[in-house]
């Protein structure tokens, strides 16, 4: 994995490298501030290689953007002219009014970027897509067929039924994993199950949660059958846990992040059995739901309202020369690019295949962070068998509208 | 000292305090009474690669406007610390009134999250400080009669679970118990249950931090009371050898006494440390079954997408409120004590 994080840093520098003389940049101060995995690593050093004379290219990729971003955008002039957000930490940005619209930028250096690309709310463009992510079916077929299970499951209910048969099998004992992990992970898997029966999360309208209802039920249930087959640790399990998990050979169905695709089936770190075996696709539905049970992600490009007209230009200007077709050519399986010149590959056919399925994108509301963060708190209590779903829902519901008073979108 | 002098001698010293100790904590406390303005939402239509949705925004001038006339935000004095997230008044008391005895009414308040971190905060403070006193004690005595030759390296290892830092050490314990690590697996083996773990049952969880805890916290014990040893006074060990004193009675009635003041002293220090246990709960990713008062300022602040600051800050003033009350009754005897000198 390292390696080839680094080959990909070097190959994209390189590449960078015999393109720098035409950026176009006259003079600016570009600094980025991103999260941190291959895809976002091959953009930012292609951007960076903007960098000449007047121009200077500065990169922060963190796994904790999330924690500084706001602190560091609210600073006028801004820490970072341009941060790479997904669904969720655009709202938190757009919420205090720090990022600009991009509607100028995008007629001005935009001309190669595809309709699809440009997040607009309320009719401007706050910000452009470069990759799509989503969580979706990752499946062992060698241990599938012997265990007698002929096709891939489609359904939740095939996929607990497929881990039945190879648990009386004797093939494995827990053969299922999500990212369950308590908190964030765990939260994001309520509400990929949840998205799968086609319910609100809200009152029409209101910041009012809604998730108390039967389908809140079953989804629980659901989660709770699926870990009944997940190793006792699962509270534990986030994506790195699971890929490692995966990569050991210990698991026949997981559902995992569309972006671990490359590394699971590159020839590090596992087996030729595992690697030769593992099959992507689309995440499940379950129940009557006919949309798939997860929600869609973006990643892109944004750019702080607190810097200089000049150094937003710089910047966007700077980041567009970090997502040509080159980039994503001489990257093509390190996401599932929303560019022109991206071949679909092996890695990159669950995530296409759950947004043809019709999944829904994460909601980009205001207060979907306070719900994501009571539900991280609260539904593990259900799962260990402390308490009822009903229980647990209401729980939520009381965590969430004490915290969404705090916020001011209750009151 | 003239009073003059003395003024001048420690004004230095506490405007320091004042700054760098007072103001902070009363800032968190003005922060603690307040909660953000209302948010202006209106419904916008947000597009992407994924098609468009109605949706509802915020509006981010009128929210401006209203946060330039009051930067604080509302004012809502205590609200946050009687709300569900911290004291929960109104549930506790339904809970009280809806009970069907007293253990459903504990059961209903140790699902709040408030009270379930505070009960395992103080679980944790009550088992671990203790465990921590004897066996850094007990560490001690064997270490001081140790031949000299080996005391030094031996001195240095058992330092070592305090110079390691608590996050890696307690990443490094949590891979080892893995089912596939050392630990775990010998567990397994031992116990005959291949389906053991350390990580799924809560009780196993708590019974795993608190041992973390001592492992973590036993050297600093063992140091103080390593350098008080040195100080026993050696005519009075001569003369309980001579009155016929054993090893237990002379560590009893001469070692222990001496070392009084140490004791005070380490509780004081590990009732404070232990009150704030955090590192251990992130690193063993145990925040389903083990939650503290420290780690939800944490999750208040890093864990979720927006930033709660008054609820942070209602919970600091509670965990300060807390470590005061824990700490009255060794404050009173070293007051006593001091006192008794002084006359």
């Amino acid at each position: 994995m390292f390696l080839k994080k680094v080959a990909l840093v070097g190959a994209a520098s390189l590449w960078g490298s015999t393109a720098m003389a035409d950026c176009g940049i006259a003079a600016g101060n570009i600094s980025i501030l991103s999260n941190d995995f291959p895809a976002i690593q091959a953009v930012t050093t292609a951007a960076a290689a903007c960098a000449a004379g007047d121009v200077t290219v500065e990169t922060n990729l963190t796994k904790d953007h999330k924690d500084i971003m706001v602190a560091a955008l609210t600073a006028n002039p801004a820490q970072y002219s341009s941060v790479i957000v997904s669904n969720s930490t655009l709202v938190t940005l757009m919420n205090d009014g720090l990022v600009r619209p991009l509607d100028d930028l995008v007629a001005a250096h935009g001309s190669a970027l595809n309709k699809n690309q440009l997040i607009t709310a309320n009719g401007q463009v706050m910000a452009v897509a470069f990759m799509a992510n989503a969580q979706h079916l990752f499946s062992r077929t060698d241990i599938l067929q012997e265990a007698g299970v002929e096709t891939i499951p489609a359904t939740y209910e095939d996929v607990i039924a497929a881990a039945e048969k190879i648990r009386a099998a004797g093939i494995m004992e827990y053969p299922v994993a999500l990212n369950t992990k308590a908190g964030w992970n765990l939260a994001e898997e309520f509400i990929n199950m949840y998205m799968g029966t086609g319910a609100d999360f809200f009152k029409e309208g209101t910041a009012e949660v809604a998730i108390n209802n039967e389908q809140g039920i079953a989804t629980l249930n659901m989660i709770k059958s699926l870990v009944d087959y997940s190793n006792p640790d699962y509270l534990t399990y986030d994506s790195n846990a699971t890929q490692a998990e995966w990569e050991a050979g210990n698991l026949a169905l997981a559902v995992m992040w569309g972006s671990r695709g490359g590394a699971i089936l590159d020839d590090e770190g596992s087996t030729e059995t595992v690697t030769s075996n593992t099959v992507l696709t689309g995440a499940p539905t379950w129940g009557d739901g006919a949309r798939p049970a997860s929600t869609l992600w973006w990643d892109g490009i944004s750019i702080s309202t607190n810097v200089s007209d000049e150094d937003a230009e710089a910047t966007f200007i700077a980041l567009m020369k970090g997502i040509t077709p080159e980039v994503v050519q001489a990257n093509n399986d390190a996401a599932v690019w929303l560019v022109a010149g991206y071949e679909p590959s092996a890695a990159s056919a669950g995530v296409a295949a759950t947004a043809s399925g019709g999944a829904a994108p994460y909601p980009m509301l205001p207060f979907m962070g306070a719900l994501h963060t009571a539900l991280g708190a609260e539904i593990s209590d259900f799962l260990q068998g402390s308490e009822s779903a009903e229980q647990a829902l209401a729980d939520v519901e009381a965590a969430y509208t004490a915290a969404a008073k705090e916020q001011g979108f209750l009151q | 000292m003239k009073n003059r002098t003395f003024f001048w001698f420690i004004l230095p010293s506490l405007i320091t305090m004042l700054l760098f100790i007072a103001l902070p904590i009363v800032s968190v406390f003005v922060q603690s009474l307040h909660i953000e303005h209302e948010a202006v939402l209106t419904e916008v239509e947000n597009c992407g690669p994924f098609g468009c949705t109605q949706e509802l925004q915020i509006n981010v001038e009128e929210t401006q406007k209203l946060k330039d006339e009051r930067p604080l935000g509302q004012f809502n004095g205590f609200g946050t610390y009687t709300n569900r997230n911290h004291l929960a008044f109104a549930e506790i008391s339904q809970a009280w009134q809806s009970r069907e005895g007293i253990g459903d009414f504990f059961s209903q308040a140790l699902n709040l999250p408030f009270y379930r971190a505070l009960a395992f905060t103080l679980a944790y403070t009550f088992v671990v400080t203790p465990l921590v006193l004897i066996l850094g004690f007990l560490i001690a005595l064997g270490v001081n009669s140790l031949p000299k030759r080996i005391k030094g390296p031996t001195i240095f290892i058992s330092l070592l679970p305090m110079i390691v830092t608590p996050l890696i050490g307690s990443l490094i314990l949590f891979w080892m118990i893995d089912a596939q690590g050392v630990l775990g697996a010998t567990l397994q083996n031992l116990f005959d249950d291949p389906s053991l773990s350390l990580k799924a049952s809560p009780t196993l969880t708590w019974i795993m931090l608190m041992v973390y805890g001592v492992w973590h916290s036993a050297p600093f014990a063992f140091i103080v009371f390593y350098a008080g040893l040195q100080t026993v006074p050696a005519d009075t060990m001569e003369a309980a050898m001579i009155d016929g004193a054993s090893r237990w009675e002379r560590t009893r009635y001469v070692v222990l006494p001496h070392l009084m003041p140490l004791t005070v002293f380490i509780t004081l220090i590990q009732l404070m440390d232990n009150f704030r246990v955090f590192e251990p709960i992130v690193g063993f990713s145990a925040q389903a079954s083990a939650t503290s008062l420290s780690w939800i300022i944490f999750n208040d602040l890093a864990g979720s997408e927006g930033q709660f600051f008054g609820s942070a800050g209602a919970t600091s003033v509670l965990t300060i409120l807390g470590v005061g009350i824990l700490l009255i009754p060794v404050l009173i005897r070293t007051w006593r004590d001091f006192n008794r000198k002084v006359v």
